[in-house]
């Protein structure tokens, strides 16, 4: 056990690195479009998008500058439906383009930077080349332990981030809509919230029975929080004059909710959802270091340990892919309940 | 179908008809918004009937308190003082019964015009064959049939104002409140739109409430044109139009129809020269 304390502290550092990054994405709900830079994210956009739409002006004059005539046929915005029904357009084709040329050239700095040892501020004589880290990769591949490794990651991600889900949404729902829950509930979510990952190794092995039970717990805690703090303020953002409407077509205090809030604060749930998916990634590797056996994280920090840099670098960039490909994962369910939104341009 | 639904305004004429439905009493109204210094009285004992079936149009200033006038008669404003009767219940809250257009586009952007239609249906426990029926009628009624599986936002302004008419309709409520529903439209836009609603009232027959700051709109559509100032949220005038329906827009040549908007001027003019008056005493 205080074996491994030590190594938590040891790990300390580049962990609550990883923190900090996890933090902003925490904090993102405000400013939601920064976390857009590839097509894929457009859907992430949309939610402060609608916003502005709600406000009759910007929407009058978008919707004129699109159809100036009400006169016009179907045939006219029939235009419009067909490209976003298109599977990737020409836009989208030319910046995976540019995301695949980015990643090319980030490769030949970091090869061009290992092969001269440069060493100016920053120091790349350790830092082993991609050459190298693709070699250890494949050898990787070829073990079954390293499937182990990934497969205990994601089953630990699965039930972390399903138990975050759950309860997230729900809390989230419950202070948008009730002034008191949000009162009660916020002074805990804005103490808890900034706490590293890491900090909460020590106690989570003091809390839970079980090693695994304390890993859960942590990646847990950190896809809870985005997915709480985009419910609510996606529910809070519900346009008071579609709540009006509702309630003059005859719609109870539950269809209220079923048929506008939840609609409604759905863009912002899903992008919640998305941004704990990743957060859950950062927390999870620091859940990994309680982990005496298994897991991508382990692996990880394994490795820093036995001092074996191809295999950190390995680790890192595995962990970097599936957080990515399960947040792909995560947009593409939310996708088909937003795909009104696609409308709206 | 619609013919067959829709209450003809003309069957107070049958004799032993049952007396129409729609009728609005406001009775000594007021509201007052906010607290200590920051009391804002937005409506002042304001005593009015709207009889069944008839097209009124409150017309005024923004900011004199006519959507807040409204408001009570849809329910979302409790009034401070007095009540609001409709067909001699008092409203508490809203409901289906006064059908709301709103300035603000308030389709619900994650259903198809369709939908948003058949929603009050819905609500009212209708199933969902006989509720897009009803949504497919309405539709036809404000011809947009075509664009009944398109969202709100592919829609121009208009439309979806159009589609907000029928959406209020599809409950057959016994009064239509419209609280400058055309405001945000170009001026072309904005005549058809009236002269669509005209022809809509006519078949239906529904109790109006009209709000607008836009005269010429007021005398095109109403019956009869309540004044209303802003200090404070009074109603200043209260003025028949004799002008014979159908309505055309060309009516605005017509003498009624100049001497109406000569009064309706001249009264937002003495009382804007007279709020002047106080303020720079
Ligand atoms: N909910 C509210 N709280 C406080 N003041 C309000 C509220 N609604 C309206 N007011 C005030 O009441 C006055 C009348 O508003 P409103 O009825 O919206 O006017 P109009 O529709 O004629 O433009 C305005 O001064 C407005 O600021
Ligand atoms: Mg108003």
């Amino acid at each position: 056990m205080s074996k491994v304390l030590n190594a938590g502290q040891a790990f300390l550092k580049p962990a609550t690195e990883a923190q900090t990054t996890s933090d902003n994405a925490t904090a993102l709900p405000a400013r939601m479009p920064a976390i857009s830079d590839t097509p894929t994210d457009i859907r992430v956009m949309k939610p402060s998008q609608t916003r502005t739409q709600t406000e009759p002006d910007g929407r009058t004059e978008q919707q004129t500058a699109l159809l100036p005539q009400d006169t016009s046929t179907p045939g006219q915005t029939a235009v419009t439906e067909t490209t976003t029904r298109a599977r990737l357009s020409p836009e989208q084709l030319n910046n995976l383009m540019i995301s695949a040329l980015a990643l090319l050239a980030g490769i030949a700095v970091w090869h061009w930077a290992t092969a001269q040892n440069l060493n100016f501020y920053i120091n790349f004589e350790n830092v082993p080349s991609p050459g190298k880290v693709f070699v250890a990769f494949t050898e990787h591949l070829r073990t079954e332990v390293f499937y182990v490794h990934i497969g205990v990651s994601m089953r630990r991600i699965l039930i972390s981030y399903c138990l975050a889900v759950l309860v997230g949404v729900f809390i989230g729902l419950l202070m948008g809509r009730i002034p008191f829950v949000r009162a009660f509930v916020m002074p805990y979510i804005e103490i808890v919230r900034p706490i590293p990952a890491v900090a909460w190794i020590p106690l989570a092995i003091l809390m839970w029975p079980t090693e695994e039970a304390s890993i859960i717990y942590i990646t847990y805690l950190g896809a809870l929080f985005p997915i709480v703090i985009n419910t609510m303020h996606g529910v809070e953002q519900t346009p008071e004059v579609l709540v009006r409407a509702a309630k003059s077509l005859g719609a109870s205090s539950f269809n209220i909710f079923w048929h506008i809030v939840l609609p409604a604060a759905l863009p912002s749930i899903a992008a919640g959802l998305a941004i704990g998916m990743g957060v859950s990634w950062f927390s999870l590797l620091a859940g990994e270091i309680i982990s005496g056996q298994y897991g991508i994280g382990y692996f990880t920090w394994n490795a820093y340990s036995l001092i074996n840099y191809q295999d950190i670098v390995v680790g890192m960039l595995v962990i970097g892919f599936l957080g990515t490909l399960s947040t792909l994962f995560v947009k593409s369910l939310t996708r088909p309940f937003l795909r009104w939104q696609e409308k709206a341009r | 179908m619609v013919e067959a639904l829709a209450r003809s305004p003309t069957c107070g004429d049958v004799p032993n008809a049952p007396a129409l439905s729609g009728t609005v009493d406001i009775e000594n109204v007021s509201v007052v918004f906010g607290e200590g210094d920051k009391q804002h009285q937005a409506v002042t004992q304001t005593s009015l009937t709207i009889k069944a079936g008839e097209f009124v149009c409150i017309l005024g200033p923004s900011g004199c308190g006519k959507s807040t006038l409204l408001n009570t008669v849809a329910g979302y404003v409790q009034p401070t003082v007095g009540q609001v009767l409709l067909d001699g219940v008092k409203v508490v809250k809203p409901g289906p019964d006064r059908g709301m257009v709103f300035q603000q586009y308030s389709l619900l952007p994650w259903k198809t015009v369709s939908e948003n239609i058949a929603f009050g249906p819905r609500m009212a426990g209708k199933s969902r064959d006989e509720s897009s029926a009803l949504a497919n009628t309405f539709l036809a009624l404000v011809g947009l049939s075509k664009f009944s599986d398109r969202y709100p936002a592919e829609l121009s302004g208009g439309m979806q104002q159009r589609v907000g008419i029928a959406r209020a309709l599809a409950n057959y409520p016994s009064v239509l409140l419209m609280d400058e529903p055309f405001g945000a439209l170009d001026s072309q836009t904005r005549l058809m739109m009236q002269e669509n609603l005209l022809s809509i009232w006519t078949e239906f027959g529904t109790t109006v409430l009209f709000v607008t700051h836009d005269v010429d709109e007021a005398i095109f559509l109403a019956d009869r044109v309540l004044v209303m100032s802003a200090s404070p949220g009074q109603i200043i005038g209260d003025l028949e139009i004799p002008l014979q329906r159908p309505r055309a827009p060309e009516i605005s040549a017509d003498p009624v129809y100049i001497e109406k908007r000569t009064q309706c001027l001249s009264l937002i003019r003495k009382e804007s020269l007279r709020a002047f008056e106080e303020q720079n005493s």
